[in-house]
């Protein structure tokens, strides 16, 4: 029975570094197409785009996403805005009515139905050439949707381009935590974008070409997470996805454990139901690295965190016991003394040399997301807040869409 | 559309590496883990070396005064071996280097406890020593309470010697051990002390009345070893 408790971990800690080892080669390969523009991005022809911000209950925040979308350095007469209040029933209306005197700025209000069907309502009554979406509770940097632009003026297959999606203004533990999230975030998603598999078309400043959705339908339901249902959707039927690490998007993130926990419940049970849904494309060839690496990847690591972070509670639970029979045995001592420390007794097994690796490269891929995110090299000290709240927290989340998975259970909005 | 050309040579390449570092971990954890082994090993060899000098030493001088017989004072050391030695059975794994270790420390623990006995007995000292079997070829947790209580009395009595015999080890002196005090594998942990046999658990207040009782331990003496 151990042996085989053992195995198993071993097999996903090999399969897990795999994964790791897998982003550094493709990093050592690309490293010099990583390119961080730090002028003004020009354009030879600025084609018309229309972005969408969905708004339900957002009266704090949108009055801020407007106006970084106004402060856009783009042609306005290329630039459609469409501000769409999904039935809030706080003063989210007024505010962005507010907006309508801007010629470019369209203001709509519809029932409630769903992020998705705000898009969609946005599609039909869009023009243009390019369409794009901006969660009302983020806002972007003047250049970012220049730069996106170049993208698809360079390669005509290119069917959408994501942005770099970072932290705004991190002011506790469990935003610092999260901004170390994002740029590691930031990094996986520039290699997966070198790799052609990317899975997710951030809500927070995707452009596609309107073509996608004539061709491929509009937005659905997706189990909640519609932007990775439509990249799942792409890549099925073989549409490039690109990154554009330059282009920067700030989002605000929550600020509580439980309002972290729901949005990473949604977002891990949007990944597992919408594998599943696409899970006929998982190892075909024809699906290149989406179907043998990125969604085996996730697969994995859902996997092994489960398992790895019940082979530690066990661990945690048999020391508690140990103690416990300790205190019943002999009563209560205390003798810990650090003079007395012997290093004999440092555990010195492969597992101790393999997690120092998995370490390593998990940050490395943080500092190096976080000089794509800012520019240069740097380290913060905030950025370990990530290791304590993310391993005690992350199981729950995964375990929890695991289980509403199995019981078909839809996780809530917020 | 997008070429999905899948790099097959990368992806064989990168199983190579992952493969390397696995080796490589695997090689650091046998380097350490000799390292360890061979700690053990001199910590053995310094044992043995005091143990035939302490023999050496009380044969020269069996016929003169006890007083001349310097106290054998490797205990301290046979229960860092000792605890050195557990734990890397359960960290290192039972290799061949481990359980040979063991027996060897079987062996230095039953020539310790000969010699002890035999000044004892020339030159009237008190010493004492509690014999203990445990066996770890089953999961016996009354084997690890019992450790337990054993450690604790040893941390309360710096002068009293415990030595312990895992009912396994396959050698023939601690087998005559076994026939000696005639301990069945059904009655783990056994405890010998003063010559008397105690099978099955035995708590820290018991034992220590037991020990008290039969050595003369007292506080008195604890106090004066705290002093020291």
């Amino acid at each position: 029975m151990f042996l085989i408790s053992n195995s198993i971990f071993y097999i996903f800690i090999f399969l897990s570094i795999y994964a790791q080892v897998f982003f550094f080669v493709t990093f050592l390969e690309n490293r010099k197409k990583i390119v961080i523009r730090k002028e003004k991005t020009k354009l030879k022809f600025y084609p018309n785009v229309t972005i969408t911000v969905p708004c339900w209950n957002e009266e704090h925040t949108v009055h801020k996403t407007v106006q970084s979308l106004l402060d856009l350095n783009y042609p306005k007469d290329k630039l459609n805005i469409f501000l769409v209040d999904d039935g809030s029933t706080d003063g989210t209306f007024e505010v962005i009515s507010k907006f309508a005197v801007h010629n470019n700025i369209k203001v709509f209000r519809k029932e409630n139905g769903g992020k998705y069907t705000v898009l969609n309502f946005a599609l039909e009554n869009s023009k243009d050439e390019f369409f794009g979406c901006l969660d009302a509770d983020s806002f972007i940097d003047p250049e970012s949707l220049v730069r996106i632009m170049s993208y698809f003026a360079k390669d005509k297959d290119t069917m959408a381009v994501a942005p770099s999606v970072t932290v705004h203004n991190p002011r506790n533990i469990i935003q610092s935590a999260q901004e170390a999230e994002y740029f590691m975030g930031v990094y996986f998603k520039k290699m997966l974008g070198f790799l052609g598999a990317i899975n997710v078309t951030p809500g927070p400043l995707t452009i596609f070409r309107k073509r996608v959705f004539d061709e491929l339908g509009p937005y659905r339901h997706g189990h909640n997470t519609e932007d990775m249902e439509i990249a799942y959707r792409m890549q099925k039927n073989q549409y490039k996805i690109e990154h554009c690490n330059d282009a920067y998007v700030y989002t605000n993130t929550p600020a509580t454990i439980t309002k972290l926990y729901k949005q990473r419940l949604r977002w891990i049970y949007g990944f597992i139901n919408n594998t599943l849904d696409y899970r006929s494309v998982i190892f075909k060839k024809k699906y290149g690295n989406f179907s043998f690496f990125t969604l085996p990847t996730g697969i994995v690591a859902i996997i092994s965190v489960t398992y790895i972070f019940a082979k530690i509670i066990y661990n945690v639970l048999d020391f508690i016991y140990t103690k416990i029979v300790l205190f019943q045995t002999v009563g209560f001592k205390f003798n810990f003394s650090l003079s007395g420390f012997d290093p004999f007794f440092i555990n010195t097994q492969s597992m101790l040399f393999l997690s120092i690796l998995i370490y390593t490269l998990v940050v490395f891929s943080m500092l190096f997301g976080r000089r794509m995110s800012k520019g240069k090299w740097g380290v913060s000290p905030q950025m370990l807040y990530f290791f304590p709240i993310f391993s005690v927290i992350a199981p729950f989340w995964l375990m929890n869409a695991v289980y509403n998975t199995l019981l078909k259970r839809t996780p809530a909005w917020r | 559309m997008s070429e999905n050309n899948i790099d097959w040579k990368k992806y064989l390449i990168v199983f190579i590496i992952t493969i390397l570092l696995f080796f490589t971990a695997s090689y650091l954890s046998n380097y350490f883990s000799d390292k360890k082994v061979d700690q053990i090993k001199s910590i053995q060899d310094k044992i043995a070396i005091d143990i035939l000098s302490s023999e050496t030493q009380f044969s020269l001088l069996s016929e003169l005064s006890c007083k001349n017989i310097s106290d054998s004072g490797f205990s301290k050391e046979l229960g860092e071996l000792g605890e050195k030695l557990e734990w890397g059975e359960s960290n290192l794994g039972a290799t061949d280097d481990v359980s040979y270790l063991k027996k060897y420390y079987s062996l230095l623990q039953i020539k310790d406890y000969l010699l002890v006995k035999k000044i004892s007995e020339r030159c009237k000292v008190n010493s004492a020593f509690i014999l203990y079997f445990y066996t770890t070829a089953e999961n016996c947790s009354v084997c690890e309470r019992e450790g337990l209580v054993l450690t604790s009395l040893r941390d309360k009595y710096p002068e009293l010697r415990v030595y312990s015999f895992d009912y396994s080890t396959d050698l023939s002196a601690v087998k005559a051990m076994l026939q000696i005090y005639k301990i069945e594998d059904t009655k783990l942990p056994a405890l010998v002390i003063d010559d008397e046999v105690l099978t099955g658990f035995h708590g820290v207040d018991e034992l220590d009345a037991i020990i008290k009782e039969s050595f003369k331990l007292d506080v008195t003496e604890e106090k004066e070893v705290i002093k020291k």
